[in-house]
């Protein structure tokens, strides 16, 4: 499994061990082997206006409007956030609320199109001949245009990365290609089939960062996506170019663990990899720029991974986004009878939803369909018993039972404490517990009821301060209703012990009688 | 299509704690056989007794705590305390004794602190240590191994279970003539009679390291520690350590002294330390957890065992060794707290 099959002339590099992590079973072999599969063009897309990290997208197209492939259906809002764009040509049949794959169940807003069948292309956005002539900031926002997010999973919007990442001064681009995760295996299949899109897409981004080295790192068990890698680096002739393998540990492919590999530095508590000289882009996010600029499709389409034993022929797809997830598992062989969970991700990060009619989104590399055999359904969970093991294979080297302590005696200030915000919820500690107990569900329950508790302390913050203000100005107002007062009645004395005083009671009593 | 939803991950678990309990049990079936090679059917009566004493004080408790039954009865846990405890009864131990001691085990140490995964102590050590105290005479009765080189009277399955169930031996024979004092308790016995440690270990129940037959036994032990370790039932910290420890403490004495102490190689391979180290000191629950305080609690276990054995009454100091360092466990797991992946070092 996990051979040495780094190609001869790779540059040989230092690594550092990461912490923690686990061997997996990798469940890989399943998906793997077939090519990838043009998905059918769906009838109908749903396409959430939120398919990334930030601010939700605005639509610009009202129902019943036609629009292109690639047309630009609802536009990026602030600075963090991601356009959106047609994936098929059609007219927009709704504009509104709609379930969307989220762990929160909630729905969102989505845009939906009736497909015309002709898949038409849209004109807006062209191809760029001649990258290197473009100034880095006019790729940048390129980039931005197209919608490209992260597709490894994490959906943070490219060239808000990128950005980051000049002002920074960060001087390595890291081409993440270890998909730790079992059963997924688009980005192996992707590499493997077109690598040297992966290679052009680090070349743009190396202009669009303006930085001069770039590491692209693969797992060790993947010989023909390194070879393939390997053959278009050669190609390419281009010395800023350097593969390295790491080992297939999960999660080595976390960014944070990846650097620790290559690097053994630590990003910093609460930092990002721009914090110690990196970023990084998934492979499949490369490709999406080179397609971008030598295409000029915008982002409308990605690989995902259609696999474990619940459908009958688990492979890779490319799909158009907004396609119903139901398409992709038809387009498989459909589901075997023994079929129990639709998770979408992997199995250790990725999240279990409750219908299959969800659209696939930039988030989605892997549907994974298992029976109940494959997740262990008949789990008992029984008291801890301080084994370790969790704190063993922790790989931000946390004491994962004494934050679950600390949750279930409702502690959460110890919990912080504890540094339960360092939790990258690889779910390592979960896994490996043998007594069942669901960890990651304590920690994201904590971090919840913390950002809310956190939340409410502000608010009563704000509250109290703006109390304070108001008792402040009324005590002014009545201190200046006070003083009035009190130069008034000071008039009233000085007239009357000056002598004057008949007059103004004289006045008094005329008034007095004009009001009766 | 509907789907039911559960939580990440979603891999099936590769273990139960029930199997490791199991691992802990199937660890033992050597040293278990050799024990009963050498000293006759004592262990096996006393594990099963045992046992059955444990999983009805279990079941009880449970009962009145108002628990579900069934997984707790099933992981084994109970059974583990009480087939470690029957490790530490003399063969012929009466039955009234055993059930007292794993009584405690199970009611005390373990159920009145909240049951599996909250005692701070190690049951089978409380439950020993409780009759150690309570009945020092009978716990210290321990028949002689049976070597060619000491021909005693050797007591069957029946003449042993009729022991174990009266307390009187058949009749024609003595305590006298089927016990003798355990190494250990004989070294003690001998240097404070000033006898060197060369003339007594010329006696004939010494063999190549420690005692005639506790060496073998303690070496099986140790080989089904070596497999829990290869299995990952338990980590190497706590044992290394305990055994560096009593190693290094007792070879500095030595070589200050060798005349009037045992060598550290004796230490080792006699009375409970192989024992300690891999399947007593090792219990998850009432051990330190992190990497750095597993190294300090397998420590102070070895040291304490052997101050213990050195200038105490007592002949062996495991048991109380570990219940000591068990009570030291929560501070020495507030004090090492490893450091954070991201964060610079910091105070505990």
């Amino acid at each position: 499994m996990t051979q040495d099959t780094r190609p001869p002339d790779t540059v040989p590099q230092k690594q550092w061990p990461i912490r923690g992590g686990l061997m997996l079973p990798p469940h890989k072999e399943i998906s793997r082997n077939q090519s990838i599969l043009n998905a059918s063009l769906p009838a109908t897309v749903t396409l959430p206006v939120q398919q990334h990290v930030g601010a939700p997208a605005q639509p610009v197209v009202q129902t019943g409007d036609k629009v292109l492939t690639g047309q630009l259906i609802a536009s990026a809002q602030g600075n963090i956030s991601g356009s959106v764009h047609a994936s098929i040509s059609g007219t927009i049949s709704h504009v509104g609320a709609a379930p969307v794959p989220h762990a929160s169940g909630l729905d969102g807003l989505c845009i939906t199109i009736q497909s015309d069948g002709k898949d038409v292309r849209c004109a807006e956005s062209t191809p760029v001949d001649d990258y290197p002539s473009l100034d880095p900031v006019a790729l940048r926002s390129l980039i931005a245009d197209a919608g490209i997010v992260g597709l490894g999973g994490a959906v943070f919007p490219t060239a808000v990365k990128i950005e980051a990442g000049r002002s920074a001064g960060i001087e390595t681009l890291l081409i993440n290609g270890a998909e730790c995760e079992p059963y997924i295996t688009c980005d192996a299949a992707l590499m493997r089939e077109r690598a040297d899109e992966i290679i052009s897409g680090a070349q743009i981004l190396l202009h669009a960062l303006e930085v001069e080295r770039c590491i692209i790192a693969l797992e060790r068990d993947v010989p023909k996506s390194l070879e393939a890698i390997e053959r278009a680096i050669s190609a390419s002739a281009d010395g800023r170019l350097e593969l390295v393998t790491v080992p297939t540990i999960y999660p080595a492919g976390g960014e944070k663990q990846l650097i620790q590999a290559l690097t053994g530095r630590e990003v910093p508590s609460g930092g990002l990899p721009h914090d110690v000289g990196f970023v990084c882009q998934n492979v499949a996010t490369a490709a999406a720029v080179a397609r971008r600029v030598h295409t000029g499709e915008p982002l409308i389409s990605r690989i995902v991974t259609c696999t474990g034993s619940g459908v009958a022929e688990p492979r890779n797809l490319e799909v158009r986004l907004g396609t119903p997830i139901a398409e992709l598992v038809a387009q498989c062989g459909g589901y075997t009878t023994d079929v129990a969970r639709l998770i979408i991700g992997g199995p250790m990060m990725g999240f279990a939803v409750p219908s299959d009619e969800l659209p696939v989104t930039k988030v989605v590399n892997c549907v994974l369909a298992a029976t109940r055999a494959e997740i262990g359904v008949e789990k008992t969970t029984m008291p801890c018993i301080r084994c370790g093991d969790c704190a063993r294979v922790c790989p931000a080297n946390l004491l994962p039972q004494q934050l679950y302590w600390h949750i279930r005696a409702g502690d959460f200030e110890n919990t912080r404490k504890f540094d339960l915000f360092d939790c990258i919820e690889c779910g390592c500690c979960d896994y490996v517990c043998p007594s069942h107990i669901p960890l990651v569900e304590h920690y994201r329950y904590a971090k919840g009821q913390i950002r809310s508790l956190d939340e409410m302390a502000r608010n009563a913050e704000v509250a109290k301060q703006r109390s304070e203000h108001k008792s402040a100005r009324t005590l002014k107002d009545d201190e200046a209703y006070d003083s009035q007062l009190e130069e008034k009645k000071q008039a009233v004395r000085d007239a009357a012990s000056g002598g004057g005083g008949k007059d103004i009671i004289e006045a008094a009593i005329r008034r007095a009688k004009h009001n009766k | 299509m509907r789907f039911e939803t559960s939580p990440a991950p979603q891999l099936a678990p590769p273990i139960t704690v029930a199997l490791t309990m199991r691992r802990v049990l199937y660890a033992l079936i050597p040293a278990t056989l050799v024990y009963t090679w050498y000293f006759g059917w004592g262990l096996l009566i006393n594990m099963t007794l045992a046992a059955g004493i444990a999983l009805a004080c279990e079941a009880a408790m449970l009962r009145l705590r108002k628990k579900p039954q069934k997984p707790f009865l099933l992981d084994f846990s109970a059974v583990v305390t009480a087939v470690l405890f029957a490790f530490t009864l003399p063969p012929l131990t009466p039955w009234w004794i055993t059930a007292i001691g794993i009584s405690f085990a199970i009611v005390f140490a373990k159920h009145l602190y909240g049951g599996l995964g909250y005692n701070p102590f190690n049951p089978a050590m409380a439950g020993y240590v409780v009759l150690l105290i309570s009945f020092p005479v009978e716990m210290t009765t321990w028949i002689a191994p049976n070597v060619p080189e000491l021909d005693l009277p050797r007591l069957g399955l029946l003449e042993t279970l009729a022991v174990v169930a009266s307390g009187q031996l058949p009749a024609g024979l003595t305590w006298d003539a089927v016990t003798m004092a355990t190494p250990l308790d004989d070294v003690k016995v001998q240097l404070a009679q000033m006898q060197t440690m060369a003339e007594i270990q010329s006696q004939a129940i010494y063999g190549d390291f420690g005692g005639k037959g506790w060496e073998w036994v303690s070496n099986w032990i140790g080989l089904g520690g070596l497999w829990l370790l290869y299995k990952g039932v338990i980590r190497w910290h706590i044992p290394l350590s305990m055994l560096a420890s009593l190693f290094i403490v007792s070879l500095f004495i030595y070589l200050l002294d060798p005349g009037s102490h045992a060598s550290p190689v004796f230490h080792l391979f006699t009375g409970a330390t192989v024992l300690g180290a891999f399947f007593i000191a090792t219990d998850p629950v009432s051990a330190a957890t992190s990497v750095k305080g597993r190294l300090i609690y397998g420590a102070g276990i070895g040291i304490l065992t052997f101050v213990i054995r050195n200038w105490s009454d007592y002949p062996d100091g495991v048991a109380f060794a570990v219940l000591l360092m068990n009570m030291a466990v929560p501070a020495i797991d507030y004090f090492t707290k490893p450091r954070v992946f991201g964060h610079s070092n910091r105070s505990a």
